[in-house]
């Protein structure tokens, strides 16, 4: 993307006036996308989003600047700017030499989505649509929505870190309304992964679009949630988020740092039952989460966060760990080149345990069963979440019955975690997911397997 | 219709959209949505600047229609190959969406914009050195603020000055300019061993808009009050809520109220015209005309004007907001109502939405309650709130009301309704209206009857 000689001669600029770190960071991401609603092909959108966001670190001060501008001339200006914008004393003279690192994915990517005819895209998204309005005449709405992009990064640093990689993700939804007697009611499938159009070779379109529509027809018949607190079985692959909001931001180390999670200072502590293990694990290849390097040219690492109920450490990005003296975990990642990298998850996961999924249901007299859950959002500070429930049921002696409207679960994530009392030995990943931080939304992917919570408390309005 | 773009930028910008706009062929249409913005934000820890960034960014999308067919493209430049690149791209993939009557650009419809330039130029020349002492500022004071605070995650200071021109081959043009800036922190305190955090922020056309003392006085109140918080039983409750968490209800009700949504069938207010929809205290407009607004405007997304919008008048249901598409679908025309970015195409949405003022002030109307809850945040608006049934169900802090005070501190507990029975249960609008950030204009309001999830 940018030139050696060009990287070299940009960062001494960065370092100038005096800096102790400067970085390049060069992105070129192609976006695809098509949308089907209301029975019709609606719309292909294309987007080319180019350009270098770059900072300069001077003691605590960070300067970032980002341009669009790719020549010489463009990131240097930008340099000037980060380096102003650190505030350094002036006086450095930095000569920076860098040496090309790789990254690997690990894998190929079989079909590029940029090589594949529009045509094919659309006719995937009329098949959807179909196949969801066969399912019952009480289907009354059907969207259907393919996405791919492939982003190309550099990034060059002033410790002489030079690393390029490529990611390719492609994403496929279905979202339906039934309409009967009780109103409206929505269910929604997606799949994605960073592979290319090779992920239709994975998935049946027809079946995700009819487990959409089923979705939303079972809920017609869906009573009130409860209120209040009870036992909550979570179904496998589909409550992962639990785990990102639960623990998982809390374990952010420029959020620990700053003293606004409840797990500051708990390393080596029993942060949850023991047979719960919770890992990041960015290497997860062909996941939503799966990265070869993060957004500052650190490898991706598989970074064990909790282990058999002890916390065992933090995630880092490059300033946190520079500052604690160790080494980035491979979380250090940005929305795009426009952004100031951050502590993020990747694919955030609990490992599975040894008990068969029936007998935690049949093991539960009364309670809730959440297939599917949908987004979170925690107050790292307190640890208090929330999140919706997409698919669930109720859980009546000892058997899954009849299926609840919508509604959000709220838990405090320490609590929560000391409060598994059962494991499933049926692991699974879940669907896709953007994790969104202070206005930065990057892809995240999660997995549990079966799993109880011995107390949530449930916001249905049911009495 | 003649209209002069604000000041030789957005003249400009105006100029780059309509000679791409000028290159559409004889069978078809197209659009040109330019938009170019400066800004900085400073963010401030421990006494020191955490980051310091300041960028310029500028970007395009064209969109194309051709025999009832549309194409979208954009690019995050704007580089003529980009921009000859985002056409071809725009016009091959209109040729792959399914053809569709009601697709087309908008065309001029005689309705002159209200004028209104909110463009201080205090905002894009204020030095670099008084936006550092500004976020430092805020954030001494609110450690000053009281003894258990024991820090910030954050303090902010944003500003940015931003253009933007739309024009299209069926003779729209439109072009405008705004500035803004804002602070926002978020508080940590502790007592023993909880922690609580607290937001506030200020906001404004210009930097002497900005209020400190407010922001941080704010945060400082909600940090230290939820000391001791806890579950309290499940039970159904009145909640009352200030114009902050009071917008974020309108705005809900406000995007079930889009054209788009009510032909698609995703309304649950779709067949509800003239029918009472909610308490007859309730009046909401969706009007970007109302200069008090930080959303006001001249021009839509499509370039026609902003105009004012009777969503609901008395409790009754007036109609809904349409784009020029989604009107002529509905033999409506366009309520100026299109929003967008330049990297997706204009979709029909809400931009100033405004609660008319009813009586009391809040202190008033929490004298009134016997048992309630005071919200002072909601959380999970995106996973428990489903537009299309109506179901809501966040997760919420606050204070209990008892005997019409505020009492004890609550948390980890949830409250639920459907939108549809909560704008009936309303039982008290306030006249303490409050322009937010966000550009809505909402007083306190007073809902009956909801379900608390807790212990």
């Amino acid at each position: 993307m940018i030139e050696q000689s060009v990287l070299e001669e940009v960062l001494g600029v960065a370092m100038r006036t005096g800096g102790e770190f400067a970085e390049v960071f060069a992105e070129d991401r192609r976006n695809a996308s098509a949308v089907l609603d209301d029975g019709r092909v609606e719309e292909l959108t294309s987007g080319r989003d180019r350009g270098a966001g770059i900072r300069v670190v001077v003691g605590d001060t960070t300067g970032f600047a980002h341009t669009a501008d790719l020549s010489e001339a463009g990131l240097i200006a930008a340099a000037e700017a980060a380096a102003a914008a650190a505030r350094g004393g002036g006086g450095g003279a930095n000569v920076v030499a860098l040496t090309r690192g790789s990254a690997s994915r690990g894998y190929d990517i079989e079909t590029y989505p940029g090589d594949v005819p529009k045509a094919r895209k659309v006719e995937l998204l009329t098949r959807a649509d179909e196949a969801a309005r066969s399912v019952g005449d009480a289907i009354s709405q059907v969207s259907v929505s393919y996405g791919d992009n492939r982003r190309r990064i550099l990034v060059a640093n002033s410790d002489g870190l030079f690393v390029e990689d490529e990611t390719v993700r492609t994403f496929f939804a279905v979202s339906c309304v039934a309409t009967g007697d009780t109103g409206m009611q929505t269910g929604r499938e997606s799949v994605g992964h960073t592979i290319g159009f090779e992920l239709f070779d994975m998935y049946d379109i027809d079946q995700l679009a009819r487990n959409a529509a089923d979705r939303a027809l079972t809920k017609l018949a869906a009573r009130p949630a409860p209120s209040g607190q009870m036992p909550v079985v979570i179904g496998s692959g589909g409550g992962g988020v639990l785990f990102h909001e639960a623990c998982g931001h809390g374990l952010e180390a420029d959020l620990v740092s700053k003293g606004a999670s409840v797990f500051r200072g708990r390393v080596g502590q029993q942060v949850a039952s023991k047979g719960v293990t919770v890992v990041d694990d960015g290497t997860m290849v062909r996941e939503w989460g799966n990265i070869a390097v993060d957004d500052e040219g650190n490898p991706a690492q598989r970074n064990v966060l909790i282990e058999d109920g002890i916390l065992t450490d933090y995630m880092w990005d490059h300033l946190r760990a520079r500052k604690e003296g160790r080494r980035s975990s491979g979380n250090g990642r940005r929305q795009s080149y426009q952004n100031l990298p951050m502590v993020r998850m990747t694919n955030t996961y609990l490992l599975a345990g040894e008990e068969d999924p029936e007998s935690i249901i049949a093991s539960t007299p009364k309670g809730v069963y959440v297939k599917h859950l949908g987004g979170g959002q925690v107050n790292t500070a307190t640890g208090d979440f929330v999140f919706g429930m997409t698919e669930a049921y109720l859980i009546e002696d000892g058997k899954v019955t009849e299926p609840l409207r919508e509604g959000n679960l709220i838990g405090n994530g320490p609590e929560v975690l000391q409060r598994i009392d059962a494991l499933g030995n049926d692991f699974a990943m879940g669907p896709p997911g953007t994790c969104g931080k202070d206005g930065q939304g990057v892809p995240v992917g999660d997995g549990v397997p079966t799993l109880r919570v011995s107390s949530l408390t449930i916001g249905g309005t049911a009495a | 219709m003649s209209f002069e773009p604000p000041d030789q930028e957005s003249a400009d910008l105006l100029a780059l959209a309509q000679s791409i706009a000028d290159k559409a062929g004889r069978t078809e249409q197209v659009e040109a949505f330019v938009a170019r913005s400066s800004y900085t934000t400073v963010r401030a820890h421990g006494g020191e600047v955490e980051s310091f960034t300041s960028a310029v960014s500028a970007g395009i999308g064209v969109r194309v229609v051709s025999d009832h067919r549309q194409g979208f493209a954009w690019a995050g430049t704007l580089e003529p190959d980009a921009i000859a690149d985002a056409l071809a791209d725009a016009r091959d993939n209109a040729t792959f969406a399914e053809p569709d009557e009601w697709v087309g650009l908008a065309e001029p419809d005689g309705v002159a914009p209200v004028p209104f330039d909110a463009f201080d130029p205090s905002v894009a020349s204020m030095p670099a050195d008084r936006k550092i002492d500004l976020a430092l500022e805020l954030e001494r004071m609110v450690r000053a603020g009281d003894s258990r605070i024991t820090g910030v995650r954050v303090a902010t200071f944003s500003d940015s000055s931003s253009r933007f021109a739309v024009a299209t081959s069926t003779g729209i043009a439109g072009a405008g300019r705004g500035a803004w800036c804002s602070m926002s922190v978020l508080a940590l305190a502790e007592d023993g061993d909880e922690t609580y955090t607290g937001g506030g922020s200020t906001v404004g056309f210009c930097p002497d808009d900005l209020d400190l003392s407010e922001a941080a006085d704010d945060a400082v109140l909600r940090a230290t009050r939820l000391f001791g918080a806890k579950p309290v039983p499940s039970q159904r409750v009145t909640i009352i809520l200030e114009p902050r968490m009071a917008a974020t209800i309108a705005g809900l009700l406000g995007s079930t109220l889009t054209g788009e949504r009510v032909l698609k069938g995703r309304s649950p207010f779709g067949d509800r015209v003239g029918e009472a929809i909610a308490s007859p205290m309730l009046t909401l407009v969706d009007d970007p005309t109302d200069h008090r607004s930080y959303a006001a405007d001249m021009f839509d997304g499509e370039g026609l004007a902003c105009r004012r919008n009777r969503l609901v008048v008395d409790g009754v249901l007036q109609g809904f907001l349409y784009d020029s598409a989604s009107g002529r679908r509905a033999g409506r025309p366009s309520t100026g109502s299109a929003v967008r970015g330049v990297s997706s195409t204009p979709s029909v949405g809400c931009q100033a939405l405004a609660v008319a003022p009813g009586a009391g002030t809040f202190d008033s109307l929490l004298a009134e309650i016997d048992t309630g809850v005071y919200l002072q945040s909601m959380t999970g608006l995106h996973s428990g709130v489903n537009l299309v049934s109506g179901d809501l169900s966040v997760g919420i802090e606050g204070l209990m009301v008892r005997n019409g005070q505020l009492a004890e501190p609550v948390r980890e507990v949830t409250i639920a309704s459907t939108l549809q029975r909560m704008l009936l249960d309303i039982v008290a609008i306030g006249d303490d209206v409050e322009w937010l950030p966000g550009g809505t204009g909402c007083p306190t309001i007073v809902i009956a009857d909801l379900s608390l999830g807790g212990s």
